[in-house]
């Protein structure tokens, strides 16, 4: 993870995490985000549970273009109070969205269009707020988005970035194809034998793939079908302290900062039996025979 | 000492909203119960979408924090990508949705992105997720939220869900707004609901216990009352029992104090 990061993450590119909502959220990948010191980021999402207010926190954000930034089981982000209402520790600037409207935006760069015409978003501010939003003709423009990187969290992938993900998507493909470029991170690292094996699972087309890394637990406190339950009470535990900014920084230092990698997050969040999970469903296979 | 919280009261209330046979878009918190309590009693064919990428029939057997949560896949009936769920909202299939609001006005325009000045608010929160999307496409929608002063205003300060806009007759047809907007605006005093054809809320019932003098002390609103205002129908045996099954540990419903504004 600390070589895709250093390697793929410059200082104010947009990049697009956290797009299956709750699922699957990069949180090792933020948290290395984090650790390298990367500034004035445009982070993209629909929602992002509790990761974009740890990287507003932690000074790495410029721009938020999302639906929807705070802690779902908890409610309100409190370093992106601070930072929208008070510019702690930075100031930044808000593209506000819809969940709609950033999938649209994300499916118009991907589809090589400038803007996609909806009737979602009349009536409501974020035409006015969004200052690349606008109302023409009686539709919306929402004008494309296109993130410099796309960062999913998988199941599984193998080494040449051929990635399954199941359970509800959110706009993981959109983000990806959209993107200029996408780094996986991935429960289970496979041989190309599984992937290939099911294509129509295939997320994101190969050629888009610039770094997989294996990162076991690497959405942790956010749930992963076949594999984590979403750790509601760690969620808890960040909500209540990061109301105030000390309680914020102590918490950086002891989750991110004063950890060295995702092995030793694990090792230090101890017993997980909570929330593994232990009744496996296993689909019954498909049969690709063709000739 | 009733036998129920608020939050138990507004979750088989907006249970009761769901019709059965309809397409409900349900949203997060309270209304994830409110969805698996119709369908146990008396929607047995609803369907629940869920902008993660969900569809089921059946509710999730087990504790959901989030509508993204493993549970809520098991036994779905079509996972897949949120614009797959945006698709069947924007061509008007669904019947109900639900949103939770900060703030609300007298015309069911819900704020929930900034108090104040937008440039330089006073809170900032969290933003619309699916909100705009579900009151703008949506067939009629309902939303839940406390009942205070500071929430039930004159006008919010920002619209990020339109409502009946302006409440001008027609206001969401001008503008060009393909669903019907806001049909009941449930809080923890009681249920406001809306003129045929849009306008302003009017106070429908007032929950056991409160008073319609009480409703109109925390509305920041000159407050319209239906002339046969009523009680609002406590929980029933089979309501309470239904959420306490899907809520075991009333982390939605028997908290001191739900997660919302400071």
């Amino acid at each position: 993870m600390r070589e895709a990061i250093g390697r793929h993450v410059r200082d104010g590119m947009s990049v697009a995490m956290s797009c299956s909502l709750e699922p699957l959220v990069p949180f090792a990948a933020g948290h290395e985000i984090i650790r390298q010191g990367r500034r004035d980021l445009d982070l993209v999402a629909p929602i992002s549970d509790s990761l974009f207010d740890q990287l507003i926190g932690a000074g790495c954000a410029r721009r938020i273009t999302a639906a929807w930034a705070g802690n779902v089981s908890e409610g309100l982000g409190h370093n992106y109070r601070r930072a929208a209402e008070r510019g702690i520790p930075g100031m930044l600037e808000i593209h506000d969205h819809s969940n709609f409207s950033i999938s649209l935006a994300l499916w118009a760069a991907a589809w090589g269009s400038p803007y996609i015409p909806t009737r979602t978003l009349l009536g409501s501010d974020i035409v006015t707020s969004n200052p690349g939003i606008s109302v023409v003709g009686g539709f919306v423009r929402v004008p494309a988005v296109k993130p410099d990187l796309a960062i999913l969290h998988v199941q599984r992938a193998d080494v040449d970035g051929r990635a399954h993900a199941w359970g509800p998507l959110g706009i993981a493909e959109e983000a990806a194809l959209a993107a200029g470029a996408v780094i996986l991170s991935c429960e289970e690292l496979v041989d190309e034998a599984v992937t290939l094996s099911d294509p129509n699972r295939v997320l994101v087309p190969e050629n888009k793939v610039v770094a997989v890394v294996h990162e076991p637990g690497g959405a942790h406190p956010a749930p992963v079908q076949g594999h984590w339950l979403r750790d509601h009470a760690f969620m808890r535990d960040y909500a209540e302290r990061s109301r105030s900014r000390e309680g914020f920084e102590a918490w950086l230092e002891e989750w991110v900062l004063g950890v060295p990698d995702r092995a030793a997050y694990l090792r230090k969040l101890g017993d997980t039996g909570g929330i593994a999970i232990r009744h496996h469903r296993l689909s019954a296979p498909v049969d690709y025979g063709g000739e | 000492m009733s036998d129920h919280t608020p939050e138990e009261l507004m979750v088989a209330v907006a249970a009761r909203e769901i019709a059965d046979g309809e397409l409900v878009f349900v949203g997060m918190r309270l209304p994830v119960l409110a969805f698996a309590v119709a369908r146990s009693l008396h929607a047995p064919t609803a369907l629940g979408l869920y902008e993660v990428g969900l569809m089921r029939a059946a509710p999730a057997e087990a504790f959901l924090g989030t509508m993204g949560d493993p549970p809520n896949v098991v036994g779905a009936l079509w996972a897949t990508r949120m614009s797959n769920v945006m698709a069947l909202l924007a061509q008007g299939l669904v019947d109900l949705g639900f949103i939770g609001g900060a703030e609300v006005d007298r015309f069911g325009n819900l704020n929930t992105s900034y108090i104040g000045d937008f440039h330089r608010p006073e809170v900032k929160l969290p933003g619309s997720g699916g909100g705009a999307d579900i009151a703008i496409l949506s067939r009629r929608w309902v939303t839940l939220m406390s009942h205070e002063r500071r929430r039930l205003v004159e006008r919010v300060s920002y619209v990020t869900s339109p409502g009946h806009g302006d409440g001008s007759p027609g206001w969401r047809k001008r503008t060009g707004l393909p669903g019907g907007g806001p049909s009941a605006i449930v809080t923890t005093l009681g249920v406001f609901r809306f003129p045929a054809e849009g306008g302003e809320a009017y106070l429908a019932s007032v929950h056991p216990g409160h008073t319609v003098a009480e409703v109109r002390a925390e509305t920041g609103w000159d407050l319209r009352v239906a002339p046969e205002i009523g009680e609002t129908p406590s929980p029933t045996r089979d309501e309470l029992a239904q959420i306490r099954r899907f809520d075991p540990d009333g982390f939605w419903t028997r908290r001191r104090s739900l997660p919302q504004l400071p």
